[in-house]
């Protein structure tokens, strides 16, 4: 195992994507990612790779979609408005299939907003925000060690399923520094024929997402639609805190759910049973093991730095079976330990 | 042990990087812990601060609306945050920049003339590490000494490591060590 | 004795029906550049990047690699491949929509970054494949669906001339202008093309050659009528020439 060092969290992200062999990335400043792109700059020309400042987050995005395209591992990072932008090529990448790994250190909204950590951007990036059907991998990391595994886990998701893995942190995750053991690199390869490489000794390729012809592209959502299902079945994670025992289960993910472990512990201490339900990947969702953890609870609780995004989610898992109630702060607000344990306390033993 | 820990002065003071040297300290002598600093729009305003959690179990929650221990540095500071010391906590403050007394009863008030002790030590600028030494030599669960010294091999760039043992020296002079 | 191929379908060119409607130039600057793709012997090296526009099916009509960008973002596509591929020989075909509206801004960061792409700008002053809209390039007066009355330049600005544009950037190394209105024309646009395609193989950087080409459908003339209107009404706006080529210039200074 490696060594513990004390890393940020977009450092330990940026090493991830090199660790995991991202040979190219582009993108464009914007405030908490920033640490991404100056960590790439330094590196990435050491290591004969490609960092490439972009004129957009559009521009980077597309870049990525080239550079993908002929095979290599590429990635881009950004926060919120910059995600809004690169919305645009997230649809193509989904439409034309090409690996793509993408980091949103979500920041508070709507519009310029702040730049104080937030969770935002879940019905961006979780449910679509582009155009089509379509679904990203979308991974919420809570700790630097997971922010840095997940990344590296990410582009070997991303080129085993040919899909955008986005891993969705905020500004507090960004910002943070923590002890970190860097993941040693997977090996994992796929092969790409799909791959354009120049039609040498092969017949010509296209990689695109126009499917004009009658039932062409119902044929082609229908594909994708398969490879969904085989991800949901595949790659779902989450993490069960202390939900086996307990009276009241609290659900939220990222740096939230950080909030409610610690709320937890302290309700522990006074002897009320609660646990954290932590879904990792937000899609595919864990529905069915938030509805097997919710079972026969007396209330589920979803906290949220967003004004109940996720709780859509949470309440299709649970299907009425189990009151659910909403703690959230919006606009880079974090509810704090205090506030989630008081509500926990009012609704009694 | 627990413990949330706020760091707080102007730009330039260091005390973003202060509290990453105690992180790295604590972390190598085994402990868990999270650094948050405050980041953009907020540091063009010329002040700065930082989260630390020190923990020797899990640091479920990284940010905390109170601390344990404030380390203030500038009077902006002192003003902002003393009301986020938890009753019993402990509040840091440099002397040697601060003339506005606190008004906390419930609290533990530690005033330290850190600026001072760095010119003493021969640095203009390593008031930080005074406050470091102090922090510790009150709070001795949080690393030790060894680890804070070390800490700064880590912590300091390559271009300022020549002045880590006067550092050194400002810690141990803050923390009451006779150098 | 034995007959004479006068002329044949380029290897780089599929065997198929394009949908460009006649007199169009689309077919002609594809057959200019499937040529010179077979001329350099580079079909198999090569990666194209099709645009959003009439230039679209580009895929379905060239036999080599290609990829199909979002509206505008050819340049930045191209960027992505060639700067993971640089073997690889990276064609922009794009048209006036696509280059010079809607990615404005990928078209002069590409340029200004002298990528070592090869960009092919088919300027016909009009938005073809959504039915004849106003292009940014389109004339002072000219009339298309969304300006029933004219261009008024007064309304909605002039007609930009990008090959003027891009050659106020450094970083450039090849800039033409040409058009495909009559053969003697054709033939030089097939060399500034083969020269655009060499430019990079040599690793000089970014050239960019705009074509003035015909649209009569969407103009609602006939073909000659277009490729009179060319000569007539654009090439006096928009100067045919070379505007940059740093290849000349680090001719004659080593002499």
């Amino acid at each position: 195992m490696g060594k513990r060092v004390l890393l940020k969290g977009n450092e330990a992200a940026a090493e991830a994507a090199l660790i995991a062999g991202c040979t190219h990335y582009f993108a464009y400043p914007i405030t908490p990612q920033n640490e991404i792109s100056a960590y790439m700059a330094k590196r990435m020309p050491k290591l004969n790779r490609t960092f490439l400042q972009a004129e957009s987050e559009i521009a980077a995005c597309n870049m990525v979609y080239g550079a993908a395209a002929t095979g290599v591992r590429a990635m881009t990072s950004s926060s919120s408005p910059g995600i809004a932008l690169k919305q645009e090529a997230f649809s193509y990448i989904a439409g034309a299939e090409v690996p793509a790994v993408v980091i949103n250190m979500m920041r508070g909204g709507p519009g310029l907003g702040n730049i104080a950590g937030s969770q935002g951007d879940y019905n961006m990036c979780v449910r679509g925000g582009s155009n089509g059907d379509f679904h990203n991998l979308v991974y919420a990391p809570s700790t630097v060690q997971e922010l840095a595994d997940l990344t590296l886990k990410a582009f070997d998701v991303a080129e085993k399923y040919r899909i955008l893995a986005l891993i969705l942190g905020d500004g507090y995750l960004a910002q943070m520094s923590e002890p970190c053991v860097l993941p040693e690199p997977s090996g994992e390869r796929h092969e790409k024929p799909w791959a354009l490489t120049g039609a040498e000794g092969r017949d010509a390729q296209v990689i695109k997402s126009l499917r004009l012809a009658d039932g062409v592209l119902e044929v082609h959502n229908r594909h994708l639609e398969e490879k969904y299902k085989a991800v949901e079945a595949a790659e779902v994670m989450f993490e069960n805190f202390m939900c086996d025992d307990a009276d009241f289960i609290l659900v939220a993910y990222g740096t939230a759910s950080r909030v409610c472990k610690a709320a937890v512990m302290r309700l522990r201490e006074k002897g009320v049973k609660a646990g954290v339900f932590r879904p990792i990947t937000l899609w595919p969702y864990p529905y069915e093991a938030l509805s097997a953890a919710a079972a026969g609870k007396k209330k589920v609780l979803t906290v949220e730095m967003s004004l109940g995004q996720m709780l859509l989610d949470v309440q299709l898992a649970v299907r009425g079976e189990v009151p659910v109630d909403f703690l959230g702060r919006p606009g880079g607000g974090v509810p704090m330990v205090d506030e989630v344990e008081e509500r926990v306390l009012s609704y009694g033993r | 042990m627990y413990s949330e820990i706020l760091f707080a002065g102007f730009g330039g003071q260091g005390v973003i990087l202060a509290g990453k040297i105690l992180c790295i300290a604590a972390m190598n002598d085994g402990k868990n812990v999270s650094h948050i600093p405050s980041y953009g729009a907020e540091m063009r305003g010329g002040t700065a601060n930082c989260s630390v959690v020190i923990s020797d179990g899990l640091i479920a929650s990284p940010v905390t609306p109170m601390y344990d221990i404030a380390v203030v540095m500038n009077t902006p500071s002192l003003l902002k945050f003393e009301k986020s010391v938890r009753p019993g906590g402990k509040l840091l403050i440099n002397s040697s920049l601060i003339d506005v007394e606190p008004t906390r009863t419930d609290i533990e008030i530690i005033k330290i003339d850190a600026n001072d002790i760095s010119e003493k030590a021969g640095s203009h600028k390593a008031a930080n590490m005074a406050m470091l030494g102090k922090l510790i030599a009150v709070e001795p669960e949080l690393c030790s000494p060894q680890a804070l010294y070390d800490a700064l091999d880590t912590a300091i760039s390559e271009r300022n490591k020549k002045f880590n043992p006067v550092n050194i020296a400002v810690m141990k002079l803050g923390g009451g060590i006779d150098v | 004795m034995a007959d004479k191929i006068l002329y044949t379908r380029p290897r780089s060119i599929r065997d198929v029906k394009t949908h460009y409607c006649p007199g169009c130039g689309h077919g002609i600057v594809h057959k200019l550049i499937g040529e010179c793709l077979d001329e350099m012997n580079c079909r198999e090296k090569t990666l194209l990047v099709a645009p959003v526009g009439c230039g679209v099916l580009a895929y379905n009509y060239f036999d080599v690699d290609a990829i199909e960008a979002p509206h505008g973002r050819a340049p930045a596509v191209a960027t992505g491949m060639k700067r993971a591929r640089k073997d690889k020989l990276v064609i922009s075909y794009q048209g006036d929509g696509d280059l010079l509206a809607i990615g404005t801004a990928e078209t002069i960061h590409a340029a200004n970054r002298g990528e070592n792409i090869t960009v092919i700008f088919i300027n016909n002053a009009i938005y073809g494949m959504t039915g004849g809209q106003m292009a940014p390039t389109t004339m002072e007066g000219q009339v298309t669906k969304t300006t029933p009355y004219g261009r008024d330049v007064t309304d909605v600005g002039y007609p930009i001339r990008a090959c003027e544009l891009l050659n106020t950037l450094m970083a450039p190394y090849y800039i033409e202008r040409v058009s495909v209105h009559d053969v003697p024309n054709i033939l030089k646009a097939k060399k500034a093309i083969r020269r655009a395609l060499q430019n990079q193989l040599d690793g000089k950087g970014y050239s960019f050659i705009e074509v003035l080409s015909m649209c009569p459908t969407n103009w609602g003339v006939d073909a000659q009528t277009g490729a009179d209107w060319v000569r007539d009404v654009m090439m006096p706006y928009y100067p045919l020439g070379v505007f940059r080529d740093k290849g000349t210039e680090e001719a004659s200074r080593v002499q």
